[in-house]
């Protein structure tokens, strides 16, 4: 039974870590915008969710790992490729980062939203019927 | 919650711009100081930016800050002028005024305080989205 509550949250919740290491990772993007030689760095939401949720089938416990730098289900960083060089060669861009974070940001409340939604059917699953 | 890292992250990135802003003010309120008796001016600072990496040492994880990590000197020759009655006059009558460029410096600030205003943007995002995150299941 409990599983089964959780499992309905389970994918939702992993989004929600990924979009959150997302918004963490441009947020130093952009903290980094006037250091000379820092590289920008992303990652694939789409391939780095379906790695986390495709391993969620096959072993338990993986939400831990996601959580973990460096464990086998972090999500890979890759290096952006910049539209204009600069002389420091400093590779951030400052509008795709604030357009990402701003992407990112409203998608983290959408995912948020689904995980509240959710949770209030289910809520609204255990109630009696003469609870109103 | 790795969340909370954006506001140490952030954070650092606004107090090197603010150091940043700080060496600004003092070169620009110094551009027009000329050489003491010693003969020499004051000299342009400039502010050199390091990535730090974040969280307790051992467990550091691909979250960059940023820190200062020295004060530079600019050492090339400041600007002199032909003025044999200024008290500070050597002995050919030039003065020696430091070496501050006016317009590299508003450049500078300018520069700074839009980099300090996107991270304080950041912060606030950061909070809202932590805020909504702390009423999951409410309402």
């Amino acid at each position: 039974m409990i599983p089964r509550l959780s499992d309905a949250l389970d994918f939702q919740s992993q989004a929600l870590v990924l979009r959150a290491d997302r918004q963490r990772l441009i947020a130093s993007n952009i903290a980094n915008a006037d250091t000379p030689g820092f590289k920008s760095r992303d990652f694939d939401f789409a391939d780095a969710l379906r790695t986390a949720t495709g391993s969620t089938q096959a072993g338990q416990g993986i939400a831990d790992d996601i959580l973990q730098p460096g464990g086998k289900s972090a999500p890979r960083l890759r290096y952006v490729q910049p539209n204009q060089t600069h002389l420091d060669s400093n590779t951030v861009d400052m509008d795709r980062e604030r357009a990402a974070f701003v992407d990112n940001a409203v998608k983290y409340e959408a995912t948020l939203r689904f995980i509240n939604g959710s949770v209030r059917s289910m809520l609204d699953a255990m109630k009696s019927h003469n609870q109103g | 919650m790795s969340m909370f890292r954006i506001f140490d992250v952030a954070g650092s990135a606004v107090s090197a711009q603010s150091q940043r802003l700080n060496v600004v003010a003092s070169n620009l309120a110094n551009a027009d100081t000329v050489a003491g008796p010693d003969g020499s001016a004051y000299k342009a600072r400039q502010v050199v930016f390091q990535t730090a990496l974040m969280g307790p040492p051992g467990q550091r994880d691909s979250t960059a800050g940023v820190r200062v990590s020295t004060i530079a000197e600019d050492n090339t020759p400041g600007r002199r002028v032909h003025d044999p009655k200024h008290p500070s006059a050597d002995a050919g009558g030039y003065v020696t005024f430091s070496n501050v460029n006016p317009v590299e410096e508003m450049v500078n600030m300018m520069s700074a305080s839009r980099s300090y205003q996107n991270n304080i943007e950041v912060m606030n995002t950061a909070r809202s989205l932590l805020v909504k995150t702390l009423q999951i299941g409410q309402s």
